[in-house]
């Protein structure tokens, strides 16, 4: 059974659910349409179920941060093995408290794909099982991959600077020199054994 | 399960009997650096939960500091057992934004880098798989036929497991002059190997009724779960991006799409799906991969190997994403464009991760050394999950 044009499914789901489904986006490279965040849940459990649509892959689920906008964006990709087509959707989230659905009940591929977007952005997936950091640490302070983070120098005193090793090695070498100098020339002044250390 | 049973009427499931089993994070079977909370009553997991995450690299951080060409490095790291992937994927999705056509020698050789990497893979995950249920003497078996491909693509490109061959636009170095020979040489060496590698391990009896009917994946549950490639057609659903969604040369090339049909008997107790249906879907794929590389010799187009690509590389505004079959499944990147030198936002999406999604719920009710066939069997690479 062929599948549908990302027109033609964004065309029934318009006639399904009107509003809560935004316009398409301008062509740009891949198109994708905007759901009302709030309404997420039931419109993907009608891609999910609508026989003709039958999303049955939840391909990828990420999210992309807008700091100028105050927006947070998750972004699904749908595709359905049945029909070989492919639907792009995002919701709009709050910055400040970025809210969602959990598509866990439908798609168990939710279930990490979720946890990551929560442990990097900070998005609160409601009705998700086990909401909890996958990739950082439990206690890791930030969520990383938002464009405003800033690391919080260290991680339970593990520092995240460190010297330049090679300052050491060349200090190591001027010391070797300096004895090397010294043990030539006995009567003659020795240089300081361990040159300043460069600026930076 | 008859196992459930056992737990119920001999062991009990009081929490007294139980213990808690930290499994990793430096296991030999782990397959990298993953730690597994196994709840389990004597040999019976309840369950384990996997903990990952001690290879996270933030990879997808620095493609956002990093110019677009610059990050094709990195990429290599995301998979180091098949960069090629790795690499064509982001590759893909640059090109797919800044739409430039590709020509047809570097498609095809980007076909024949990526088949060879496949192989070599695979050979890994078969090698490793039969170690962790301690079949220890394939393993070398396997590692020399990768030797040899990782000599042959140390010739065509440099390096032996972190390409960085394939550039946006095509790929880094054209074929060497004397490499098509050689190439041939070991298919045909290879060829023959395949058999051998049969007779050594994946018909010997022991080792199929081993794995006969264990970690069975159902097809929905498998695509529920996100599973892709490899394991997803050993659980019968019979997709590969490679001839449903096709990309780069491969239209041109004929194969087959080994699926799953309970290969190791049904009366050995095997069930479509199960771990030996992704070991041998896996050793099948390794003849096709090698029958894509004879077709991409074969066919072998003259011509540029790079298209004409601006020096600085400034996509417009906008987004793509590009999905490749990869060693472990679909890969996805997935690239947003603000209009300046670097990314806005890159995303890999890779098979490891939901492959490990899958293990908590897969694992209740199996015995612990099950768990090592059953990771074994899903070819879950650590890095790969963690990026």
């Amino acid at each position: 059974m062929p599948g549908l044009t990302f027109e033609q499914i964004h065309q029934r789901l318009v006639e399904k659910f009107g509003d809560a489904v935004g316009p398409l986006s301008p062509p740009k490279k891949d198109p994708f349409c905007v759901f009302a965040a709030p309404r997420l849940g039931e419109i993907c459990r009608f891609l999910k179920d609508d026989p003709a649509l039958y999303f049955d892959f939840l391909e990828d689920l990420t999210a992309t941060d807008h700091p100028k906008e105050n927006l947070i964006r998750v972004v699904y990709h749908f595709y359905s093995y049945r029909h070989r087509h492919l639907f792009i959707a995002k919701v709009e989230l709050d910055r400040k408290d970025p809210q969602v659905d959990s598509l866990e009940p439908l798609w168990k591929a939710a279930n990490w794909m979720e946890r990551e977007v929560f442990d990097l952005f900070g998005v609160t997936f409601r009705g998700h099982s086990d909401l909890r950091r996958i990739l950082m640490p439990d206690d890791w302070v930030g969520n990383p991959l938002r464009k405003d983070y800033t690391e919080s120098g260290g991680y339970r005193g593990i520092s995240n600077v460190r010297d330049n090793p090679l300052d050491l090695y060349l200090n190591m070498d001027r010391q070797v020199r300096a004895e090397q100098a010294a043990a030539q020339s006995p009567e003659a002044a020795a240089p300081p054994a361990v040159a300043p250390k460069a600026e930076g | 399960m008859a196992l459930d049973q056992l737990i119920v009427t001999k062991f009990g499931t009081d929490a007294e009997h139980e213990m808690i089993l930290n499994m990793g994070p430096q296991h030999p079977s782990t397959h990298g650096v993953i730690n597994f909370v196994v709840q389990a009553d004597g040999e019976v997991m309840k369950k384990a939960v996997p903990q990952v995450g001690y290879l996270h690299r933030a990879i997808e951080k620095i493609g956002e500091i990093v110019t677009y060409p610059g990050f094709m490095p990195y990429t290599d790291r995301i998979d180091y057992l098949a960069a090629m992937f790795a690499n064509e994927g982001y590759a893909l999705a640059v090109e797919k934004l800044l739409g430039l056509q590709v020509p047809p020698r570097a498609q095809y050789l980007r076909a024949i880098s990526c088949e060879l990497n496949r192989i070599a893979s695979h050979l890994i995950s078969l090698g490793t798989m039969a170690m962790d249920i301690g079949a220890v003497t394939p393993f070398p078996y396997a590692l020399r036929e990768r030797e040899s491909i990782n000599d042959l693509l140390e010739a065509l490109c440099g390096a032996r497991l972190t390409y960085n061959y394939h550039r946006i636009g095509g790929v880094a170095f054209d074929m060497p002059e004397d490499w098509m020979p050689l190439c041939r040489k070991w298919l045909d060496h290879f060829e023959k190997i395949l058999n051998e590698w049969d007779r050594l391990i994946s018909f010997n009896e022991i080792f199929v009724e081993r794995l006969a009917g264990m970690g069975t994946i159902p097809a929905e549950m498998a695509v529920n779960y996100g599973l892709v490639g490899p394991n997803l057609r050993a659980s019968g659903v019979d997709f590969d991006l490679r001839r449903d969604e096709p990309y780069g040369a491969y239209p041109d090339f004929k194969f087959m799409i080994p699926i799953g049909t309970a290969y190791a008997g049904k009366h050995r107790g095997g069930q479509v799906g199960d771990c030996y249906d992704r070991f041998y879907c896996r050793v099948l794929e390794c003849r096709e991969s090698l029958l894509i590389v004879r077709q991409a010799l074969d066919k072998f187009p003259d011509g540029e190997f790079m298209a004409k690509v601006p020096r600085k590389i400034k996509p417009e505004v906008g987004e793509a994403q590009s999905r490749i079959e990869a060693a472990r499944g679909e890969m996805a990147y997935y690239v947003v464009s603000d209009g300046g030198e670097r990314a806005y936002r890159v995303r890999a999406r890779t098979g490891s991760f939901l492959a490990m999604g899958i293990i908590e719920d897969l694992s209740r009710g199996l015995m612990i050394a099950d768990l090592v066939a059953l990771i074994a069997s899903l070819d879950v690479v650590a890095p790969e999950i963690d990026r």
